[in-house]
């Protein structure tokens, strides 16, 4: 083999339809994916900065945002335990029936949300399998904030163990088992050895969990009863204000969701740029 | 493995808090929905026979697969321009191929609406040449190409980036021309990713709900999707039906999963007897 061919200058025909590619793939992506983006702003702010300040400012909108902060803060950090268990589980430990484990932990992103939903209602709604036994202690799981909860980590579980079982996977067990050999607690090698190795994993996992637990819509939807002020989250306020004919008042909400989904891809973009040797390598992640 | 058990400690506590964890929030709910309808076979076929019920499981598979197979041709020309091309705006684009991933489905599903609709921002221009986009079948197969396009294109760039160039470039020093190379050599070697790519995809599109309820219209028998009317059969406490859809799509998902599996383990071996 003689020269590499890059070295080559290309021949017109070939730059031409690089450019066209090029072109190609611009035009499609802002058809997709830049103008839905565009128009989340835009229809925001049809009526005026006022307009969209008030719509914001109004109680269910603030009740909204409360209560999607509070089910991401309980959702996020129960499924980052339970990332860091499995993982740990799964990348130290020879085991049988590991790869069915592994199934299982990814089978929320094949299920549909709706079906997410759905299970929990057949579970403990009324009619459900607990049901009557729930409503004879006065508790209530579905149409209520639990239920929402619920549907939230089911949906984001495997976020958080993803991520650290490929790191770990791929980081290996020396500097542990060094640390073991040294006289380590097991407390004191998690916190000094592993967690430091998989810091920014776990941040990277945990900021794709929370971008979705704070976006989900239709799990929760079908738990939420859509209670105004109560149990509607900030995407079923969306929903309700479009079905109300309050475009502007939807897309106002929606507008902070969009923020949101700016913030994480720019976090992403850059715990990518800045440690993406600290990360799992970038295979068929999804989500 | 005995060495490594006695070495590092924690096994029983992490593996048994995860058998719990996940046992409770996602396997008894599961076996819930399959129970139920396992205990009444007929019924649920019955329940799910039903023409309109129907008509919602072919759009939603039927749109499912035109998305993904649309998804894999433009995610492939996506990829191949973002790792082979340099240009100005490429790490943009390469970010913005994630916002579908981070946008909230109900966000996608109102801003897709506002672009396509007949009077929306593109969908004006695309009334007066008859085609109308909301509120038909189309719609539906828009938000699904929006929420599935990231999974081909995630799915492919890392193996597109390892892709030795010295085989293309044989290739082409042997005689064959850029399509002969395409056809012989890249494609064959991105087969297996290509795959898995849609079926991910698919496995996303057939169960969307949120980007795609708004654009649909949800006109019953024509662009009605089957997550919907589960949604609607639980609104009337039709729970028995409601359990027997979401059956059918849970029994999809399960297919779909091992046959990602499977087709990850297939292009393992096949990326190790290129290596």
């Amino acid at each position: 083999m003689s020269a590499p061919t890059s070295s080559r200058p290309l021949p017109w025909r070939r730059r031409l339809l690089r450019g066209a590619l090029v072109a190609l793939v611009m035009v499609f992506m802002a058809a997709l994916v830049l103008l839905p983006l565009a128009a989340v702003f835009v229809e925001a702010l049809r009526k005026g900065v006022v307009a969209f300040a008030v719509a914001v400012a109004q109680p269910e909108t603030r009740a909204s945002i409360r209560l999607t902060l509070l089910v991401a803060v309980i959702a996020v950090p129960l499924n980052l335990v339970f990332g860091v268990a499995a993982a740990w589980a799964m990348t130290r430990f020879q085991f049988r029936g590991k790869a069915l484990l592994g199934a299982f932990i990814d089978l929320p992103f094949s299920v549909s949300p709706v079906v997410a939903g759905l299970v929990y209602v057949l579970l403990f709604g009324a009619p459900g399998w607990f049901g009557p036994w729930l409503s004879a202690h006065g508790i209530t799981l579905i149409f209520a904030v639990p239920g929402l909860v619920l549907a939230t980590v089911f949906v984001t579980l495997p976020f958080v163990a993803r991520e650290l079982i490929a790191l770990m996977q791929a980081q290996g067990s020396e500097e542990e088992e060094a640390a073991r050999t040294l006289g380590a607690s097991g407390w004191q090698m998690f916190f000094r050895v592993t967690l430091p190795n998989i810091r920014w994993a776990l941040l990277y996992g945990v900021l794709l969990c929370n971008a979705r637990a704070m976006g989900e819509f239709g799990a929760v939807s079908v738990v939420s009863g859509h209670i105004r002020g109560l149990t509607t989250t900030m995407p079923l306020e969306v929903e309700m204000r479009y079905n109300e004919y309050d475009y502007m008042g939807a897309f106002a909400v929606a507008s902070l969701l969009g923020l949101l989904a700016l913030v994480t891809l720019v976090v992403k973009a850059l715990l990518e740029w800045r440690y993406g040797h600290e990360l799992a390598a970038r295979t068929a992640r999804g989500h | 493995m005995a060495y490594r058990r006695r070495v590092l400690p924690g096994f029983g506590l992490s593996l048994g808090y995860a058998l719990a964890y996940l046992g409770l929030i996602v396997l008894l709910p599961m076996a819930a929905l399959a129970w139920q309808a396992a205990l009444d076979v007929g019924g649920w076929l019955r329940l799910v026979h039903t023409p309109r019920t129907l008509a919602a499981l072919k759009l939603s598979f039927g749109g499912a697969v035109a998305a993904a197979l649309f998804n894999v041709l433009a995610g492939l020309l996506v990829t191949w321009v973002l790792v082979r091309y340099r240009f100005a705006g490429r790490r943009l684009f390469d970010a913005l191929v994630d916002l579908p991933f981070a946008l909230p489905t109900a966000v996608a599903g109102i801003a897709l609406t506002a672009v396509y609709a007949p009077n929306g921002w593109v969908g004006q221009y695309l009334a007066p040449l008859g085609i109308t986009v909301a509120y038909t079948p189309l719609g539906v197969w828009v938000a699904m190409v929006f929420v599935g396009f990231p999974y081909v294109v995630r799915t492919l760039q890392p193996v597109l980036e390892t892709l030795d160039r010295d085989v293309e470039e044989a290739a082409e020093s042997l005689g064959a021309t850029r399509v002969q190379t395409f056809v012989r050599v890249i494609a064959p070697a991105l087969a297996p990713t290509l795959l898995t790519g849609f079926a991910l995809a698919m496995a996303r599109a057939v169960g969307e709900y949120g980007s795609v309820i708004f654009i649909a219209g949800n006109i019953p028998m024509r662009s009605e999707i089957a997550p919907l009317l589960i949604v609607q059969k639980l609104e009337q406490f039709d729970y028995a039906g409601a359990a027997a859809l979401g059956t059918v799509m849970l029994a999809f998902s399960l297919l779909l999963l091992v046959a990602v599996s499977l087709l990850q383990r297939w292009s393992g071996r096949w990326a190790e007897r290129a290596a």
